[in-house]
């Protein structure tokens, strides 16, 4: 493992975002746009937003560090750079850690900018710290990363990747625990929903959103979606071919 | 020589999708060698060249790379390689990937200047990858392969789509090298390419047709160009 290595890769990638500010403004402003929206929608019933937002915080910057890491993915797959690099002293891990790195910092920044427009402008209260939403939030669009990273070897053209996206994510938003509490889901789904990352991040906001105190419990939940990201990055290091039949 | 080879090849078979791309291919190149891969689209060179950088999953055969099992960690540093279609980050400029790369090379930031001179590019080092024409977009994947000065460079269809003045240099870049001690193995279909290199393997459905140098294929087939002698071996062959 060189530190040089994982940080020139985030760097390259970084740059790489810069040459395209529309994709780093939208980035940026759709997860913050999306719950603007919500906000509007249900003005003058804030308990609702204030039940939904927490969690939706979370999911929207998953959903598209998901699909942002999946392309760049893939696009380093089939342009021939992977490749490259692989003939070269990079180790894989150096490669997904770049990649987490640089789309991590991207997803701070999301984070910083969603929450603070939620919890300034948009009126949303939560009963515990809102720094502990902001710090979940950051680690979902990280868990989008990760399991990006993991996913796309799957996927061997472009639409392929997009549709992960319904494919990966969307059973994990029905299951989460905002269409139906987790607790009144059938069993055999309910356990389903026990492996799913998502669960947990959802678990944890929900927490933070309806008690002040810092429960076992939800650091528990923190360190399971901690556990998730880095599972995930394994995964996404151990699936790059060196070699191909 | 045995020390000194800096490819050596034996036996190699490799199957894709069920279909025997190489077939019992043994080769040994001394290091400092200009070697061209000649052979028709489809002829396997691409297969043999990723086979030799340990990319491809070979189905039987030993490949040793100076010294080294082909792929090997030690090996990282010491060969280059420039594939067939250019492997470069179009949305980053000239000078940003031949940094990146340079730096996971650990290659020391003035060689950058040097390689982009050797493939005469200086002059677009700001600009961005994706805006270049093909042709110079395979220029700076070779300035790539060109980093650190690897012992063994590996350039697969390298000069396709230059002009012809363009090519020249390039050869002529390529037979400096050479003379400086790198060993190349440069792929090609075009076979009047051949006339560029020490010595030439003609590849043809995965097997090696010959092995020898561009006098002496003339000389064999009785011909003057190069592309009549390929014809003349395939028929004399068959
Ligand atoms: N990914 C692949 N899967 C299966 N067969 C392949 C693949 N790529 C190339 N081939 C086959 O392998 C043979 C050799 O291809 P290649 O090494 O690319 O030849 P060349 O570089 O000389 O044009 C061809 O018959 C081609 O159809
Ligand atoms: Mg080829």
């Amino acid at each position: 493992m060189s530190r040089r290595r994982a940080l020139a890769t985030a760097a390259r990638v970084a740059r790489q975002l810069r040459h395209d500010p529309r994709t780093v403004a939208l980035l940026l402003l759709v997860p913050s746009v999306l719950l603007g929206l919500l906000a509007w929608i249900l003005r003058g019933r804030p308990g609702v937003f204030d039940h939904f937002a927490p969690s939706l915080l979370g999911i929207f910057p998953l959903i598209v560090m998901f699909l942002v890491t999946s392309v760049a993915t893939l696009r380093e797959r089939t342009s021939g750079t992977l490749e490259r690099l692989l003939t070269m002293p990079l180790a894989k891990v150096e490669f997904v850690l770049g990649y987490a790195l640089a789309f991590g910092t991207s997803a701070v920044a999301q984070g910083a900018l969603v929450s603070g427009l939620s919890f300034g402008v948009y009126g949303l209260h939560v009963a515990g710290s809102a720094w502990l939403i902001v710090l979940v939030a950051v680690l979902n669009a990280l868990l989008g990363t990760a399991l990006g990273l993991s996913l796309s070897a799957l996927a061997t053209t472009e639409f392929q990747a997009v549709q992960f996206m319904p494919a990966f994510i969307f059973p994990q938003i029905l299951l989460c625990g905002i269409v139906v509490s987790r607790d009144q889901l059938p069993t055999f789904l309910h356990w389903l929903s026990d492996v799913l990352p998502m669960s947990y991040a959802v678990d944890a906001t929900t927490r933070v959103a309806t008690s002040a105190a810092i429960t076992t419990a939800l650091i528990l939940d923190i360190a399971v979606v901690v556990g998730f990201v880095a599972v995930a990055l394994v995964i996404g290091a151990t699936t790059l071919r060196r070699r191909t039949p | 020589m045995p020390e000194s080879a800096a490819i050596r090849v034996e036996s190699l078979n490799v199957v894709r999708s069920e279909t025997a791309v190489l077939r019992d291919v043994s080769f040994v190149v001394p290091a400092g060698q200009l070697l061209g891969l000649l052979g028709p689209s489809g002829s396997g060179k691409t297969t043999l060249m990723r086979a030799l950088l340990g990319l491809q999953i070979v189905a039987s055969g030993d490949t040793e790379i100076l010294g080294d099992r082909a792929g090997a960690v030690a090996l990282r540093n010491r060969v280059g390689y420039v594939s067939q279609s250019p492997a470069v980050y179009g949305d980053l400029t000239v000078m940003e990937n031949l940094r990146y790369f340079a730096s996971i090379l650990d290659v020391a930031r003035d060689d950058v200047d040097r390689v982009l001179a050797d493939v005469d590019l200086e002059r677009y080092a700001r600009s961005l990858v994706s805006r270049l024409s093909g042709g110079e977009r395979a220029r700076v994947s070779l300035a790539i392969a060109l980093l650190g000065a690897p012992e063994l460079l590996i350039l697969d269809e390298p000069t396709v789509g230059l002009d012809p003045v363009l090519r020249r240099d390039l050869w002529t870049l390529f037979a400096r090298q050479a003379s400086a001690g790198t060993t190349l193995l440069v792929s090609s279909h075009v076979m009047d390419e051949a006339a560029r290199c020490e010595r030439l393997l003609l590849l043809r459905e995965g097997q090696i047709l010959a092995d020898l140098t561009p006098a002496e294929l003339l000389e064999r087939t009785r011909t003057s160009s190069y592309d009549a002698a390929f014809v003349a071996l395939i028929e004399g062959s068959t």
